[in-house]
């Protein structure tokens, strides 16, 4: 078979006519583009940012069966591989988010049907964000167009929230996308003060203001983390029970449990927890409790986590940052104190990603948010690992995504500038090896007015 | 919370966030956090005066004047509260302050379109006709947002009336002078404006399934619908058309007969009337084609103007009929799917906009967007290829001529007001962050001066943290008790 010349114009005609077939479909649930298959590629005279090593200024990446098969500046093409040329263009690892809930919620005002976000009640551990995802969710495509390839999407809500998903965001079922279902349990502890759990937030907050309930509070709070360690106590003895009799069938069998079941590999340190926690005071009780309970602990939001650095160095605890675009929380914080949180969290060593900081429709800000955190003190190497090699550190995915390595998974952006400007273009996107159409919701409806006549 | 949406959510979260706030802090760790704030201000209204006088000169700088074009190497003289020079080789006039512009770029101040900030209130919402409101009343200079925003190369910015109304309040164009007074801050010369609004937020479809313990969802207020809200607007403008007629009247016969009496004066109509007579500037709320239509057309039939269609998300899918009615649109840069009305919203809106010829700008609408408005700006560049200019003059020149205050301020030249932003490399990067915000000649923000005083206002906080008067009463929580609300403030452990 011949090298076929891949022209941008080729490409262009097959995006157009996706475009075309899709325009209708500017509505709830909107369709986004298919990928293609997982053909063999080559892209070709790139300046590759691999991310776990230095800058190659001009090399050539090869794709084939959905993995990056070979990289570097004397690469030879192989026979039948479909050639980019991308000279003057830059290529990056795909970017991950792993702060949001994309797929679980599509209008959060108005139309509280397209919310599946959050479980009834505090304790679901067997609620999974992948049987939740809506794939064809119109936040999906114009969230990888800028180059973030994949996410965690995680529910929210109650003291047990349920379990994150990893999934790339290009494919028309959740199984094509899912990468890692259960990437991680979610478990936002009842807050000192109010804040986390069923029966925290603002109710928590107007019965500490009246004074006279704070204790009841307390005492609530108190009874929540009893049932939380007693159920995750539960588990573990479930596991090592259904586990005994795996290997003994002599034994009485045990009756299986769905809610235990989940709970699993999570309290056997397997699977990691994502702990939501923003003050100094949480942040320690979470990484307490994980201690206490064995747990792997990873910090989701970290307002204060620069002031406790140190500790969390010194505990080895990642932390997902969602707080670079948020005003500072105290009237008397620097105007920068969330800008150069993530240079802070840097220097002290303390291992971190960044994310847009939005759950769904926003998350496409991805690439700017870390960007401004190189405004201010992260250096561009680290900001850029920060939204790459950073969060598959965290979620132990490192040797399948995050960077541009022989083996890894092919999640590929090819621009036409630094991926992290504002300004800057996506040229060609792959994702799981597959080429995806730059089409979206919202190109499709600037296709449709963009030349809309006046009327006479 | 999403408090850009500023709606009718506003009241609720703004109630949320009061009962968040007292529970986090105990009284008298508020009353400590409030004296920092205001030794704060102080010193920076220190820097502020001392700065006054003297003319500044910026050498060598890359200046991006927005209807001149980006000129290297150039200098920009700031004397007597004006741009008095921009060119190669400036003298420095004695006393003046230099700056080293080399590797720097000189913007004009940044203008915001569409914000609340500063105004300690923002809905008078229990009518549909509130025109009578003004935020020029509620405006507290002391918010520290205004600092932000400084330090985010915000000069100028329109604070508006919220959308719960279809007739909404007066607005106030603000010249973010950190450290003066309220009325030190309102632009003179800015036209006076009001806020109108449409669609979502009006009828309170999503605001009525309030489900906190102890707060009580409001009563359903007339309009539903936007049926309802043509009608309003309708009506406001037949009550108006009257009570001008009625002055019109007075006016002529008053000449020659002295004893006739003045009609009564409406606090309501009033802001109308002006209106009508193009005095007044309407600001319009909306985000549906179909809404903006009716607007434009309601204003047609009675002969008036409508100056912004403000947010407009689908104000693509009329920018022909937009154009036509010569009005302009502040839009967000790419916010959407926040609401119903806001799923069709694209980041391509301000490209076809400008394409077919609307004034178009965005707006942050929101104290924390206000700091970055111009990587939004940068984002439509992506979204449909705006150049730099047309991206830049959608947070500068363009919100000055929605405003109506052009002559003054939105670009660099020569006796235009002396509001300039100074970037440590060009504004549209994401890398890029303020060195200098300039206001009418004077530095109000320095980022240098910022990092300096750091050490001196810890020092001043953790004196006043541990005055007496300043430690919670025992029993009632506060930083030392342990009870609910003293978490937030645990001492760092690396100070």
């Amino acid at each position: 078979m011949p090298r076929t010349q891949l022209s941008a114009a080729l490409l262009g005609a097959a995006l157009l006519s996706l475009g075309t077939s899709t325009r209708a479909s500017a509505q709830l649930g909107s369709y986004n583009p298919a990928p293609g298959p997982q053909g063999t590629y080559a892209i070709k005279n790139a300046h590759i940012f691999p991310v776990s090593g230095p800058e190659i200024p001009s090399g050539t990446i090869v794709i084939s069966k959905g993995k990056i098969q070979a990289v570097g500046a004397n690469v030879t093409i192989p026979a039948g591989a479909q050639v980019i040329d991308a000279a003057g263009m830059n290529v990056y690892p795909g970017m991950m988010d792993a702060g949001t809930s994309i797929g679980l919620s599509e209008i959060p005002q108005g139309a509280a049907a397209t919310i599946d976000i959050a479980e009834v009640g505090n304790f679901n551990p067997n609620a999974q964000a992948i049987y939740g995802i809506n794939p064809h969710s119109a936040h999906v495509g114009v969230a990888r167009v800028v180059g973030i390839t994949h996410v965690i999407s995680r529910p929210t809500g109650g003291i047990l929230s349920g379990q994150a998903a990893l999934i790339n965001l290009a494919g028309f079922t959740v199984p094509e996308m899912s990468v890692v279902p259960h990437a991680a349990m979610v478990i936002d502890l009842p807050k000192a003060g109010g804040g986390g759990g069923r029966g925290g937030g603002a109710a928590a907050f107007l019965a500490a203001a009246g004074g006279a309930n704070a204790q009841a509070q307390n005492q609530q709070r108190q009874r929540q983390m009893d049932s939380l360690r007693t159920l995750l106590r539960d588990a573990d003895a479930y596991g090592k029970s259904q586990d005994a009799y795996a290997k003994d069938k002599t034994l009485p069998r045990p009756k299986r449990d769905a809610v235990l079941e989940s709970l699993v590999s999570t309290v056997r340190g397997v699977e990691p927890v994502m702990f939501p926690a923003d003050r100094a005071s949480d942040i320690k009780a979470a990484v307490a409790f994980a201690e206490e309970m064995k747990l792997k602990p990873i910090i989701v939001g970290g307002r204060e986590a620069p002031e406790i650095a140190g500790y969390l160095k010194q505990h080895n605890v990642p932390v997902v940052y969602t707080h670079v675009l948020a005003l500072p929380s105290r009237e008397d914080d620097p105007y920068d104190q969330n800008y150069n949180a993530p240079a802070k969290l840097a220097a002290a060593g303390v291992q971190f990603s960044i994310t847009s900081g939005d759950c769904c429709s926003e998350v496409r800000n991805l690439p700017s948010v870390a960007g401004m955190a190189s405004a201010f003190g992260l250096s561009k190497a680290d900001a850029l690992k920060s939204v790459t090699l950073g969060p598959a550190q965290i979620f132990g995915v490192a040797d399948k995504l995050g960077s541009l390595d022989v083996g890894k998974i092919a999640n590929i952006v090819v621009t036409d500038g630094d991926m992290l400007e504002a300004k800057t273009n996506t040229k060609y996107l792959f994702i799981d090896g597959r080429l995806v159409p730059l089409d979206t919701k919202h190109s499709q409806l600037y296709d449709i007015f963009k030349g809309k006549p006046l009327q006479p | 919370m999403r408090s850009r949406h500023e709606s009718t959510q506003s009241l609720e979260t703004s109630s949320m966030r009061h009962a968040t706030r007292y529970a986090k802090l105990t009284l008298a760790a508020a009353g400590a956090l409030a004296a920092t704030a205001i030794a704060a201000s102080a010193l920076h209204a220190q820097a502020a005066k001392a700065g006054a006088a003297a003319p500044i000169l910026i050498k060598n700088a890359t200046v991006m004047t927005v209807t001149r074009g980006t000129l290297t190497n150039t200098d920009v003289l700031l004397s007597g509260g004006k741009i008095s020079q921009v060119g190669k080789n400036i003298a420095a006039p004695a006393g003046a302050t230099t700056i080293d512009g080399t590797g720097k770029f000189v913007m004009p101040g940044i203008i915001d379109p569409h914000s609340h900030m500063a105004s300690d209130a923002t809905n008078e919402g229990s009518l549909s006709v509130t025109s009578m409101a003004r935020i020029r009343d509620v405006i507290n200079p002391t918010a520290i947002d205004i600092y932000r925003a400084l330090a985010g190369g915000v000069t100028t910015i329109n604070v508006l009336h919220g959308s719960a109304n279809t007739i909404g309040g007066q607005n106030a164009v603000l010249k973010l002078k950190w450290g003066r007074s309220g009325a030190e801050m309102v632009m003179p010369d800015a036209p006076p404006g009001i806020k109108f609004a449409l669609g979502e937020n009006v009828t309170r479809k999503n605001s009525n399934n309030i489900n906190i313990p102890g707060i009580q969802a409001p009563p359903r207020r007339y309009p539903g619908t936007r049926m309802g809200q043509e009608e309003v607007i309708r009506d406001a403008f037949m009550r108006a058309k009257d009570y001008k007629a009625a002055w019109d009247d007075y006016t002529a016969k008053s000449a020659k007969d002295k004893t006739l009496m003045p009609p009564r004066r409406d606090l309501e109509l009033e802001p109308l009337k002006e209106v009508l007579e193009g005095k007044r500037l309407v600001h319009a709320h909306s985000y549906r084609s179909d809404e903006m239509l009716m607007l434009l057309n309601v204003a047609d039939e009675f002969g008036f103007h409508v100056q912004t269609l403000q947010h407009g998300l689908e104000g693509y899918k009329i920018a022909n009929e937009i154009a036509k009615h010569n009005t302009g649109l502040s839009s967000f840069a790419d916010e959407w799917s926040y609401k119903i009305e806001a799923y069709d919203a694209i980041p391509y809106n301000v490209a076809i906009l400008m394409r077919a010829g609307v004034l178009t700008t965005i707006n942050s609408d929101d104290d924390g967007r206000a700091r970055r408005l111009n990587i939004d700006a940068a984002k439509l560049m992506r979204y449909g290829g705006l150049t730099e200019t047309e991206a830049m003059s959608t947070i500068t020149i363009n919100g000055a001529k929605q405003l109506g205050i052009e002559k003054h301020v939105g670009s660099i030249e020569v006796g235009k007001d002396a509001d300039v932003a100074i970037f440590n490399a060009n504004p549209l990067s994401v890398y890029a962050s303020v060195e200098y915000t300039i206001i009418d000649g004077e530095v109000f923000f320095s980022k240098e001066k910022d990092v300096a005083m750091r050490a001196a206002e810890a020092k001043e906080r953790a004196e006043l943290e541990k005055m007496e008067a300043n430690m919670a009463p025992a029993g009632r929580g506060g930083r030392q008790g342990g009870a609910p609300g003293a978490q937030s403030s645990n001492a760092p452990e690396n100070h």
